[in-house]
């Protein structure tokens, strides 16, 4: 309990310091951040007012304890270009956002996992060349030419499926899945590489093990032997698969856009173009925030796979 | 002293040449990766530096009697809605590609280098450095990225900082842990206690040790930047348009897929084949610099 506890502790200075960065970026800014929120357009008086709306004018410990204050009643703010609540603007975008990123990492887990496993009992043969060639060519490829790819070949070319779009789940399954398929299997290329590579490079580590010599000698089948070596390469995989969750939103911004995916990444990009700082502060701070509590259950979730750990 | 100890080693490197010459050539062959990089990259380097010269007309040039061109002699890539010469945009877009890449590996590098000497070498810097890379590596990115371009005016310069930040954690982290097992060292304790002064340690000690993960590491950060700099100008968030770019000219192409997929097919193969690149000589330097290393980048 004090295990769980203690780390729960170590990501309270991550969060503040991301807290800190988050609310300086708008102080960042060269010139003045109430011109920069009102436009080209703006006049004298319409910067001062907004100055004033936006607390501005106060001194900066004064402002951020505001915000952070706010921030703790879960009062994200509101969106200056569009004056919604920024907690109702992500809402409304959260479950394209949701379903890409869920379908994305599932689909990513069930190829790679056994893919690697594969490359890494096959280590040194032409299967296991395949598998890195591919591993690589996949992650140096950029998400929005295989998304070009794919529209114009499944989409223009064979319309098989829709060229681009969403459809909320509540409208049907087949609807919301067309329409997910292609940006799905996208981006999950850039995971599949990763994830294969990590997994190939754990298992083969394992792999020369002694205990593994073991379960060999005593005349342990090839599949129970790879599922002994999964089980201990567990953890980095766990791993890498946890902070790609976490890093899934910047892949998403590009899916979305490549897709016209009214979601929150497209959200973050017209924020940016809108200069609607609160929504964009907002957006970070939750990313990091779900970094920081990935991290923390891959922490505890160590404990479950090793044994040695909960000493 | 000096003169004595230079001389058999300026005779030895003059015997040594052919020898050198030839474990090159049998190095090389052991790496076919590098070699496939190297080639790759050359390639796409001597188009970009050439483009003025090679570019067969103006990269911004405008002509609307002649849009949506697919290939042919007068326009070898075709021509995108606005009747730009879309080879000519290609080899120009490698510029700002490859010198976004080279800038920012240089820059990250440096500061991480910096950074993560301090923390590894000043006792009281170590808390704050650290925290302040911990908070950084939380926010992805390609998130990181735009949000810093949010907030400054697009260009070269804007681009190459709000790409290098998210980046510098990273050898920050590398740095730090290489000189924790780098100070306990002998000939470092040693220079310690023969009083040099902590600069010239990390010069002369320190450094020349981190160099081969460093280079590695920096590769791959040039192969990000490359990426994330065609992402951000993709997304609209990157360079202005009067720079040509690879990923501006995704951009453009993109609602034009049906009708001219020409437009958005080549610089979307130069983008790649430039990542791959990068990536390949750095896959290729981590096995044949430090096997070691293979298995913790």
């Amino acid at each position: 309990m004090t295990y769980v506890l203690r780390r729960v502790a170590a990501t309270l200075p991550v969060m503040a310091v991301v807290a800190i960065l988050v609310f300086l970026l708008i102080h960042l800014s060269s010139g003045d951040p109430a011109a920069l929120i009102a436009g080209d357009t703006a006049t004298a008086e319409d910067i001062a007012r907004l100055r004033g709306v936006l607390g501005l004018d106060q001194p900066l410990w004064n402002q951020f304890l505001r915000w952070i204050g706010r921030l703790a009643g879960g009062d994200l703010g509101t969106s200056i270009f569009t004056g919604v609540p920024v907690a109702s603007l992500l809402a409304q975008r959260l479950e394209p956002t949701l379903s890409i990123a869920l379908l994305t990492m599932t689909l990513a887990v069930l190829v790679s996992v056994p893919l690697g496993v594969l490359a890494a009992h096959k280590a040194g043969s032409w299967v296991d060349r395949l598998v890195m060639i591919f591993a690589v060519l996949a992650f140096s490829t950029p998400v929005f030419l295989v998304g070009y790819l794919f529209i114009y070949g499944f989409a223009i070319r064979l319309g098989w499926l829709p060229v681009q779009g969403y459809v909320s789940l509540a409208k049907g399954f087949w609807p919301w899945l067309s329409h997910l398929i292609l940006p799905c299997v996208n981006l999950s290329l850039v995971y599949i590489a990763l994830l294969t590579r990590m997994t190939r490079a754990t298992v083969l580590d394992v792999l020369h093990e002694d205990y593994i010599r073991t379960a060999r000698a005593k005349g342990l089948g090839v599949v129970a032997v790879l599922g002994h070596a999964l089980r201990n390469a567990a953890i980095p995989i766990v791993t890498t698969i946890g902070v790609g969750i976490a890093f899934l939103i910047g892949g998403v911004v590009v899916s979305e856009t490549v897709f016209a995916i009214p979601g929150v990444g497209r959200l973050v990009i017209d924020s940016v173009q809108r200069h609607d700082y609160p929504v964009i502060q907002s957006v970070l701070l939750l990313s990091a925030g779900m970094y920081v509590l990935i991290n923390l259950l891959i922490d505890l979730s160590y404990r479950l796979f090793d044994p040695r750990i909960r000493a | 002293m000096t003169t004595v100890s230079l001389a058999p080693a300026a005779a030895g490197a003059a015997v040594c040449t052919p020898t050198i010459r030839s474990r090159m050539r049998r190095w090389l062959r052991k790496h076919p990766t590098l070699i496939v990089g190297a080639a790759l990259l050359s390639t796409v380097a001597a188009l970009s530096v050439a483009a003025p010269w090679i570019a067969s007309h103006d990269p911004q040039a405008l002509d609307p009697l002649a849009r949506f061109r697919p290939p042919s002699a007068e326009h070898l890539f075709g021509t995108d809605a606005m009747g730009r010469d879309l080879f000519s945009r290609t080899v120009w877009g490698g510029r700002a590609s490859l010198s976004v890449g080279l800038l920012v590996a240089v820059l990250a590098t440096s500061a991480g280098v910096a950074l993560g000497l301090l923390a590894g070498f000043v006792r009281w810097a170590e808390g704050p450095v650290m925290r302040l890379m911990d908070g950084l590596m939380a926010i992805p990115d390609i998130l990181l990225a735009i949000a810093l371009m949010a907030v400054t005016r697009a260009g070269l310069t804007t681009v190459v900082v709000a790409i290098t930040v998210p980046q510098v954690p990273r050898v920050v982290r590398l740095v730090r842990s290489l000189a924790l097992s780098l100070r306990e060292r002998q000939y470092v304790e040693a220079a310690h206690a023969l009083g040099t002064p902590l600069p010239v340690i990390l010069i002369r000690h320190v450094l020349p040790n981190m160099i081969t993960p460093l280079i590695v590491q920096a590769t791959f950060i040039a192969a990000t930047a490359i990426l994330i700099e065609a992402l951000l100008s993709f997304l609209g968030v990157g360079l202005p348009p009067q720079i040509p770019s690879w990923g501006t000219m995704m951009a453009d192409a993109r609602n034009f897929i049906a009708i001219a997929f020409h437009a958005a097919l080549f610089p979307g193969l130069f983008l790649a084949a430039t990542v791959l690149s990068v990536n390949l000589i750095g896959d290729g330097l981590r096995d044949a610099l430090d096997p070691r290393l293979a298995r913790q980048l």
